[in-house]
């Protein structure tokens, strides 16, 4: 069976309120979805949701086609969130050096992974090359996301959930988060992305969020 | 997992990690004692390991309560949450670095400051020995105070409330063997060995006690 992400009647409540209801969706290898929607209309809710990280009032998610179906569909999950998950007294390459050997699968004796060159690499693909050696508090606001997101890259997810990637970055950065997808979803991989801004993903199914308790 | 434990030990010593503020916090308790008892050096001798030991524990409290809620701040705990490693093993190798980063010191200065209470050798030698052994339980226990008030600004004091009833066994244990050695008739291995059985006790149910609150406090 290829790989995808089944969503069957998904539904959320924060508190008493529900957020949203009965949302399905399925997304092939190589797929992508854009969650739009005004503010408070539950797009993070929606995405933490989907991370595991909220309980689902209803609804299933699964990743058919992986390799080992008893394993939970938040292991095969990159999510970034609002906040960078990035410490502020270590460097940019010690942060992303950390996150490399701690969200690594298994520790594969055969095939031992070059935590030092991904982190290289990923800093060179999001346009931040030499500047690992600086503290992350150090970055401006668009600098620490773009390390935000060079963390999606230094181990493998076959699933992006992103919430918002592009905020507090400028135009060319947006072009930059756009070609980090496009090349996700090139190796089969598959992005949920939360956005306001108009990102560029080509053939990208749509999710408009409504919300329930938005006072008209 | 050496990686989490290498960084945690980075960001202790690094600007602001606080790993020194439990020392300078030992060392200020443990010197107004003097003053404050007046220079009996025979009292100041007997009462040396109970304050050593109360001088550690408060001092272990400390900072307890950044243990969790740094890396909620950042959302570093949301990663955490998802990965393959089981949470209380992420919890208990957490507990590690942080024992090893603010509590191990507070164990390796305790003889330098027996002598600011005329304590004999012996006595020292024993507090040293009970503090390695009962210092990892405070963190431990520490550790589930710490993921209950995760989500609060300002818990810092609500984690020493809720933590300082499960840590009195340990001082209770920990005093009565340091006790133990300089007095005769009074048995060293009975106090002492329950000390350990509490570490290691906490060992296990401090973890899994702290990941299910964790959980609990994301959702």
């Amino acid at each position: 069976m290829p790989f995808r992400l089944r969503v069957d009647g998904l539904g959320a409540s924060r508190g008493e309120d529900p957020i949203f209801r009965e949302i399905s969706l399925l997304l092939e290898a190589g797929g992508a979805l854009l969650v739009t929607g005004r503010n408070g209309t539950g797009k993070s809710t929606f995405l933490r949701t989907l991370a595991g990280l909220y309980p689902a009032d209803s609804g299933t998610i699964l990743i058919e086609g992986g390799t080992d179906p008893t394993v939970p569909v938040r292991e095969s999950l990159h999510y970034l969130g609002h906040r960078n998950a990035m410490k502020r007294d270590l460097t940019v390459a010690e942060n992303l050096l950390f996150w490399s050997r701690f969200t690594q699968a298994t520790d594969d004796v055969a095939e031992p992974i070059d935590a030092t060159g991904k982190t290289v690499q990923a800093l060179e693909a999001v346009g931040l090359g030499g500047l690992g050696g600086l503290p992350f508090g150090y970055l401006s606001a668009g600098q620490q996301r773009r390390a935000a997101l060079a963390r999606l890259l230094v181990a493998h997810r076959p699933v992006w959930l992103m919430d918002e990637p592009t905020a507090a970055l400028d135009t060319a950065s947006e072009r930059m988060v756009e070609a980090l997808i496009a090349g996700h979803r090139a190796t089969g991989g598959i992005v949920i992305a939360a956005t306001h801004q108009a990102l560029d993903v080509p053939g990208a199914q749509m999710l408009t969020m409504a919300g329930f308790a938005v006072p008209a | 997992m050496t990686a989490l434990f290498l960084r945690d030990l980075k960001l202790a010593t690094r600007a602001g990690g606080g790993a020194l503020t439990g020392i300078l916090f030992f060392l200020a308790v443990v010197a107004v004692v003097p003053f404050g008892l007046g220079p009996d050096l025979k009292l100041l001798a007997r009462v040396g390991p109970a304050m050593l030991w109360i001088g550690a524990l408060l001092a272990s409290l400390l900072g307890l309560e950044r243990l969790f809620q740094a890396e909620r701040e950042d959302g570093a705990l949301d990663v955490m949450l998802m990965q393959e490693t089981p949470l209380v093993f992420t919890v208990f190798i957490k507990c590690l670095a942080h024992w090893t980063a603010s509590g191990l010191p507070l164990v390796l200065v305790s003889p330098l400051l027996g002598l600011f209470l005329n304590m004999e050798p012996q006595a020292i030698g024993a507090t040293m020995l009970t503090l390695l052994a009962g210092t990892p339980a405070i963190t431990l226990i520490g550790a589930m105070g710490a993921a209950v008030a995760v989500a609060l600004p300002r818990g810092g004091l609500l984690v020493s409330i809720l933590v300082l009833p499960l840590v009195v066994p340990v001082l209770i244990f920990g005093v009565s063997a340091a006790y133990a050695a300089v007095e005769d008739p009074a048995p060293f291995l009975p106090p002492f060995l329950i000390l350990i059985a509490i570490t290691l006790f906490f060992a296990v149910i401090g973890p899994a006690a702290a990941a299910v609150a964790l959980r609990a406090a994301s959702e």
